[in-house]
């Protein structure tokens, strides 16, 4: 996983968004590197960010109302200096987006075949019947039964995975280098949710993509993520491989939520949270670890003034250094780790 | 005695058509289930999208119509109306709902919202009332000054927390809880649970957990139901229902919760996959020639299967067999 192969990579990229003539930051200073043939997933609760970034790479915000600041560099391009024209080429053809609702994401009034075929009609110059035999093999790659029928359908007569995959057809549809995956099961029945992942790895593998996967879902991420980058109030306070994370995991926001998930062997006890709450976007605290309010048995000396991300292990980075004598207030002075 | 006994329930929906818009079929979206629920225990009622969970919770409070069948309290059938009133039904049963910010009423103050129902069935003077108020807040973690605000201004997890206080504001019995959490954060999902938990010791209250989050359902329940098609196709103790699953449905529902055990993940996939294709393949075996789970048989005292009843004892023979 050297630095060599990577082909996004975001360098120090901060989005501020404008509310009431003043702009604040929702992701502030964010460094990954995304390579080929992996799952990086972005975890996070509502508001720490994560769709913000994946919005940030899109261009999807209004340049009157935004702030943004960094690089975002795909193959030698500097996405954020592109104007919308540039961004267009991009758009479908190097990075596909996969969006949380797909009822809303694909057009009521189109069939399944010209949605697809609009990627294609924009972006590549194959032939009326080229096009239409594409369509067919993009609807078997995302495994649906029978790709005739579904391509003649509307949305609305699919059920929620069959217009999901559809989602993902038209996502893949360009053989994009990056897919960006917002949330892509929350929608879904567990055992949809299932087979969707499993399309996600398949196309992965196939294409040799790289795959931005959001959620919020710590099990979507243990099944399907290679590497895992937690986000807290608009940073990533750690980075690492999908066994560091879930194995030894150091942030103590990392460890507190793998904690409030109900396990298996604590079925009567309550579970644990997290102090206090997410702070909102204009109360983000602007110096220190943001996350120490809700640590507070933390003693101050132990956090960073500014916090910075620290490689504990090869490819494994935290931000500050309040985790290294983090324990809960319930443990007995001994760390789980 | 059960606190409640649900027999034979059935909601069906009429289609109609034609030229007199007559009806011409139905859609069963609940098709004859039964069970019981005992006062102080969590019921959990799982379920994918469309398998009647949520027409289930709704009929048993009084929401849904009733086609057949009946729920029995305290020995009355409270699908009679006359029933219902004299047993002050509507007062000690209660719902939670999934989504907090369209089941509080936007333009009512808190204290407003969960007053409600206290002054629907208990008249009381307005300074008790506020009194009251007060504990409940006080109950599901919330300051007083939450009285005076709107619900807009309370966060997801906050405004389940109100919901949950004005569910309990008339001491009910009990609750149904249709996905009390599915739209919560992990961090505030167990902060509601654990309110729910804590409010049920206190008071003794029985939930009806709908949910189809099984990882959260193991937490909250003893007794766990599993719908599919508008039946409920296996019905069990927590222990019957994880460890000694019978139906495919049930092991197909098991084997697709995401495992947070990385180095599990490829072994995990492959079972998934084998459960999968085993679902595919036995459909002829696991549902009747409608496609319609087969009725409850029991195999254990606790635990029940929706097969033929020879199936499903060579079933539980085998997982005892794999067992010891």
């Amino acid at each position: 996983m050297a630095t060599e192969d990577s082909f996004l990579t975001i360098k120090d990229v901060s989005t501020a968004f404008k509310i009431n003539g003043q702009y604040y930051d929702a992701i502030s200073h964010i460094n990954l590197t995304v390579h080929h043939d992996e799952i990086l997933a972005l975890v996070g609760e509502s508001g720490c960010g994560k769709s913000t970034l994946a919005t940030t790479i899109m261009g999807l915000h209004d340049p009157d109302e935004t702030r943004i600041t960094g690089e975002v560099d795909l193959e030698g391009t500097n996405l954020l200096q592109l104007d919308e024209n540039g961004y267009n080429q991009f758009r479908g053809a190097k990075i596909g987006m996969i969006f949380q609702d797909p009822l809303s994401a694909l057009n009521p009034l189109k069939r399944v075949e010209d949605q697809i075929q609009e990627v294609l009609d924009y972006h590549t110059t194959l032939s009326t019947a080229a096009k239409h035999d594409r369509v067919m093999e993009l609807l078997d790659q995302v495994g649906i039964v029978n790709p005739p029928r579904t391509a003649r359908q509307y949305p609305h007569e699919l059920s929620g995975g069959m217009r999901q995959r559809v989602i993902i057809a038209i996502a893949i549809a360009c053989k994009p280098d990056l897919i960006i995956a917002d949330e892509p099961t929350t929608a879904l029945d567990v055992t949809i949710q299932a087979q969707i992942l499993d399309v996600l790895r398949s196309i992965q593998t196939e294409n040799h993509a790289g795959i931005i996967l959001i959620t919020h879902d710590l099990g979507v991420v243990a099944e399907t993520a290679d590497r895992v980058a937690v986000m807290y109030a608009g940073q990533i306070v750690e980075l690492g491989s999908a066994e560091q994370i879930f194995n030894t995991p150091k942030h103590p926001y990392t460890r507190s939520l793998l904690r409030s998930m109900p396990q298996l062997n604590n079925e009567s006890d309550d579970l644990y949270v997290i102090q206090g709450n997410v702070p909102s976007l204009r109360r983000l605290p602007t110096t220190g670890d943001r996350f120490a309010p809700r640590i507070p048995w933390v003693p101050a000396s132990e956090h960073e003034a500014t916090p910075t991300m620290h490689e504990v292990a090869p490819g494994h980075k935290v931000r500050c250094t309040c985790y290294r004598n983090f324990t809960f207030p319930d443990e007995k002075g001994s760390d789980r780790v | 005695m059960s606190l409640i006994e649900i027999h034979n329930l059935k909601v069906h929906y009429p289609i109609r058509s034609g030229f007199w818009n007559r009806v011409t079929d139905s859609v069963k979206a609940v098709d004859g289930i039964s069970f019981n629920i005992e006062a102080g225990e969590t019921y959990g009622l799982v379920g994918e999208s469309g398998s009647g969970k949520s027409t289930t919770g709704k009929s048993v409070v009084g929401l849904e119509k009733v086609t057949s069948g009946q729920i029995i309290y305290q020995g009355q059938d409270i699908t009679q109306p006359a029933n219902r009133r004299r047993l002050h039904y509507n007062r000690d049963v209660q719902m939670i709902f999934q989504d907090s910010l369209s089941s509080l009423n936007p333009r009512k103050r808190i204290e407003d919202i969960i007053a409600e129902p206290l002054r629907n069935f208990e008249h009381l003077s307005k300074d008790d009332e506020k009194l009251r108020v007060l504990q409940l807040l006080d109950i599901v973690g919330l300051d007083a000054d939450a009285l005076y605000k709107y619900p807009h201004q309370f966060s997801g997890g906050q405004r389940q927390r109100i919901g949950v206080a004005r569910a309990v504001a008339t001491n009910p019995k009990l609750i149904i809880a249709d996905e009390p959490v599915s739209a919560l954060d992990l961090s505030v999902q167990a902060q509601v649970l654990n309110f729910m938990k804590r409010i049920q010791q206190e008071f003794g209250i029985s939930y009806l957990f709908i949910s189809h989050d099984l990882g959260v359902v193991r937490h909250m329940c003893n007794n766990i139901a599993i719908m599919h098609k508008g039946r409920l196709v296996e019905l069990g103790t927590r222990d019957d229902i994880y460890h000694h699953p019978l139906h495919i449905y049930t092991k197909r529902l098991l084997a697709a919760i995401p495992e947070t055990n990385v180095n599990q993940r490829a072994a995990h996939r492959a079972t998934r996959q084998a459960v999968e294709q085993a679902y595919q393949d036995q459909q002829a075996r696991y549902y009747d020639a409608d496609g319609a789970p087969f009725p409850l048989v029991a195999v254990s005292p606790t635990h029940f299967v929706a097969l033929p009843a020879d199936f499903a004892q060579s079933l539980a023979h085998a997982e005892q067999e794999v067992q010891a």
